[in-house]
């Protein structure tokens, strides 16, 4: 990211999209690294989850938050995602949503 | 049931003291009778589980097997979150060891530091925490906050909304709002479809005058986040977290849907902290039982277990349920104060009306200023009562004044400054302008001239026509169908000549994608330098230590629109000067009259001071003593008394001189007395004592009970009737000024002298 790609005019002459809206995924885990410096490891853990999310398109992470809603999905919609999540680099919201799955049987949250 | 519960406060008294207090605005407000079963209690339940934790080490992990009394098996979705997440497990032994006093007791020591507390309480658990805040006074919260608040500098956080949604007086709010000093506006809507053209419109009017402001658009969940992925706003904070599992599922998300969504918000820069506060549960009728104290506890837990950098609690939107129950008001500021503790930014309430009595409003609102917080409301209603879109706030945009003038009186930052006429006509003109030309640009709306000076000069939305009601319906659709960006926005300002807004919009988007105002309790200044737990850590440590305004700050503070100097509080005086001529006509001599009433004046009357506070002309004022001398067939006499000012020995002074042994003390500010040669200084006949409420016929009925004295009758009785203003508060600054007066002309020594006065 640099500061002169960020500039009015480069609005103007519609340089700039919908993407560049998305944080660069070594600046979220640099924003973690502080956080945990900081004494907050749960901070530190959303800017890791944070910058999987920012390599997803937005309809991608809104269809991943809607998964997650209660009575949305079945058990095996969240284990396919959660599979998904992995292969695609997405560790730790992978991990997220398969211990959602767990809770979610328990707790008869599933759809 | 109670008997008293079937007792109106009206049916008590029938009569006299009772009727007054029936009629005062504190009993509009609804009191509850604790009641543990609905959760109706504020600090503490008999249902409130047992602080405990039991952790077994799982392989190399350790692992929470059992949570304030709960089996693992039994763990509910906040349980589950909180114990998996929100726990520091290495300093949990200890912490859970340590006697609930002790460890009380560290959040208020100012020899314990900061860090310390805070890692200490990161191995509690929420019943753990819940019964530490419980044990502190309202008074030690407030050390508490003082030092464990995250960042330094203090701040504040305005409503900005309209009941027609109308996207140029939001901006010329906006404006308003960051020209107050708010370093975070939040809009929201009465209308669901209209939020996009709120958000856009928000966006603008922030950055005018002042850049740096972040906005928010507070609405459902997913269509928030979807106005923030596309950079419209800056943070989020309507995300909303209960402490029972039925509420949370009610609200249609759960601990692990609000992970996710929080690293949404991260992944695209967006600063985000949830939202909780207490009474929500009791209102939805699944508190479980437990106290709204504890129930708050797992909120603020959890808040923590998802990586929210924050909170926004104490005081939110069922408000009442906590304040209708014993101790609700303290366990609203422990709400704040639990924020701290688990080092999380404290976004403090106070954004919902909590009483229509002013007293509770301001006893609410008042320990939080003290304390200070990272932002003193989540929401100070910036706009009228009747505009507020959320609900009514604490403080609105009528009490500004109030709010300023108390920062004034302790000295405490609570964000703010005051802004002239000139100025708000200027950012308010400039906001709507800039709306009004990215609407048009944009051929979202056609808003005409006369409507951009409708807004500049509205108090709220019920000074405008109504316009066209689908106007902003169609705006905000036409967002949404061609889904604009933040970069839309950014390329119109800049077509449309809005240079400023444009580069401090880009500039703020830049400086997002850095990530540094994702960190803890992160605002930008107005240099867009990031203010955090990180870059402006809270340094309390005990008295002389931690914030302190700067002087500029400081002059902010102090410098209200309404203080005045002596020589303003005097400038009226002028209107007057030379309506009387006093001219001396030789030392004052004993007099033999027996009908003679002496008149002293004070040293300034009638050569400096020509108006008295009541009002009335120094001339007038004598004019009516001298009548009602006259009518009681005594002989008046002026004498001017420069050796002193005060009024008693004045007065004395004259009663000396005089034949009939009475006198009259006059000081210019109209303070007067009758005096009798043989008393003491202060022992006088008849005061009049308070000026400004004195009137014509009060001063000719003190001429005449003067007359009376002197010839040996009874005095008539002068009733005032009485006041209900506070004499103090209205008339004691120019006392203050008028005195100044009488003191730069007294000369002491100077004997008193015969004088005569003339009128021109």
């Amino acid at each position: 990211m640099t500061d002169d790609k960020f500039t009015a005019q480069a609005a103007v002459d519609g340089k700039l999209q919908l993407s560049d809206l998305r944080m660069d995924p070594p600046t979220l885990a640099h924003q973690a690294v502080v956080a945990e410096d900081g004494g907050n490891p749960q901070l530190a853990e959303n800017f890791l989850r944070a910058a999987e999310l920012a390599t997803l398109d937005g309809d991608e992470v809104m269809s991943l938050y809607e998964a997650l809603r209660p009575h949305r999905s079945t058990a095996e919609e969240l284990k396919a995602l959660q599979t998904s999540l992995e292969t695609r680099g997405a560790a730790r919201c992978a991990e997220l949503v398969g211990q959602a799955a767990v809770v979610y049987a328990r707790r008869g949250l599933l759809r | 049931m109670h008997a008293r519960d079937l007792e109106s406060p009206a049916s008590a008294g029938a009569h006299g003291r009772m009727r007054v207090l029936d009629a005062k605005p504190v009993n509009l407000d609804g009191f509850s009778v604790a009641n543990p079963e609905l959760g109706l209690v504020a600090m503490r339940s008999p249902y409130d589980p047992e602080p405990s934790l039991v952790v077994a080490d799982r392989g190399r992990q350790k692992v929470v097997v059992e949570l304030d009394g709960k089996a693992a098996e039994e763990f509910d979705v906040i349980d589950e979150f909180i114990a998996r997440y929100g726990l520091d497990l290495g300093a949990a032994q200890e912490a859970m060891a340590l006697d609930d006093v002790v460890l009380a007791r560290m959040t208020v020591d100012v020899n314990v530091p900061r860090a310390e507390v805070v890692r200490l309480i990161g191995g509690t658990t929420p019943a753990k925490l819940a019964r530490v805040v419980a044990l502190l006074t309202p008074v030690e919260m407030q050390m508490a906050m003082s030092k464990m608040r995250a960042r330094r500098t203090p701040s504040n956080q305005a409503h900005v909304t309209n009941q027609l949604d109308d996207p140029l007086l939001i901006a010329a709010d906006a404006a308003s709002a960051v020209a107050y000093g708010f370093r975070e506006v939040e809009t929201t809507v009465p209308v669901l479809s209209d939020a996009p053209s709120n958000a856009v419109a928000l966006l603008i009017g922030s950055q005018v005058g002042i850049p740096g402001a972040m906005a928010q658009c507070s609405i459902e969940e997913a269509l928030e986040l979807r106005l923030g992925l596309r950079g419209l706003t800056s943070y989020a904070e309507t995300i909303s977290v209960y402490g029972t599992e039925q509420v949370f599922i009610d609200g249609d998300d759960t601990p692990f849907s609000k992970a996710i969504l929080a690293s949404a918000y991260a992944s695209r820069g967006l600063k985000m902290r949830v939202t909780s506060g207490g009474g929500a549960e009791v209102l939805m009728g699944a508190a479980e039982k437990c106290s709204i104290l504890y129930l708050e506890s797992r909120c603020v837990s959890l808040a923590r277990a998802l990586g929210s950098q924050g909170v926004q609690n104490g005081g939110i939107d069922a408000v009442g349920v906590v304040s209708s129950v014993p101790e609700g008001m303290k366990e609203l500021l422990a709400e704040n104060l639990m924020v701290m503790l688990r080092d999380l930014e404290s976004c403090a309430g106070n954004d919902n009306l909590i009483s229509e009595s002013d007293i509770r409003r301001s006893a609410h609102t008042l320990p939080v200023l003290l304390a200070g917080a990272d932002f003193i409301f989540s929401g100070f209603g910036s706009i009228p009562r009747y505009d507020n879109a959320f609900a009514l706030s604490n403080f609105n945009s009528d009490d500004m004044d109030d709010y300023l003038v108390l920062q004034r009186d302790w000295a405490a930052d609570g964000g703010l400054r005051t802004v002239s006429a000139e100025r708000l006509a200027e950012v308010r003109r400039r906001g709507a302008s800039a709306v009004q030309a990215v609407y048009r640009d944009l051929g979202l709306a056609d808003y005409d001239d006369e409507r951009v000076d409708e807004v500049v000069v509205a108090n709220g939305s019920r000074d405008l026509s109504p316009g066209h009601p689908k106007m902003v319906a169609e705006a905000a659709a036409a967002i949404e169908a061609r889904q604009l960006t933040v970069f839309d926005v950014i390329a119109s300002l800049k077509r449309t000549g809005f240079d400023e807004e444009a580069d401090a919009i880009m500039r703020l988007t830049r400086e997002r994608l850095r990530g540094d105002q994702l960190q803890t309790s992160a605002i930008f200044d107005e240099n867009f330098r990031v203010l955090s737990k990180i870059t402006d850590p809270n340094d309390y440590t005990g008295p002389g230590t931690g914030y302190t305004p700067t002087e500029q700050r400081r002059a902010e503070i102090e410098n209200i629109r309404q203080e005045r100097t002596i020589a303003e509080l005097t400038a009226d005086q002028d209107a007057h000067r030379g309506h009387l001529s006093i001219t001396a006509i030789e030392p004052a001599q004993q007099g033999s009259d027996p009908r003679e009433v002496c008149i002293g004046l004070s040293p300034a009357l009638g050569r400096t001071v020509w108006l008295t506070l009541c009002g009335l002309t120094v001339g007038e004022v004598l004019r009516q003593i001298e009548a009602g001398l006259e009518e009681e067939g005594c002989v008046p006499r002026l004498v001017r008394v420069s050796s002193t000012i005060d009024v008693g020995l004045i007065g004395l002074t004259a009663a000396r001189l005089s034949g009939s042994g009475i006198g009259i003390g006059l000081q210019g500010k109209g303070t007067a007395l009758i005096h009798r040669r043989d008393l003491a200084p202060l022992a006088n006949l008849e005061l009049f004592s308070v000026a400004p409420q004195l009137t014509a016929k009060m001063y000719r009925e003190l001429g005449k009970n003067a007359g009376r004295h002197a010839k040996g009758m009874t005095p008539v009785p002068i009733f005032g009737g009485g006041t209900d203003e506070s004499i103090s508060a209205r008339y004691q600054a120019r006392t203050v000024a008028l005195v100044a007066l009488e003191r730069d002309v007294c000369e002491p020594g100077q004997p008193p002298l015969t004088v005569k006065a003339t009128r021109a």
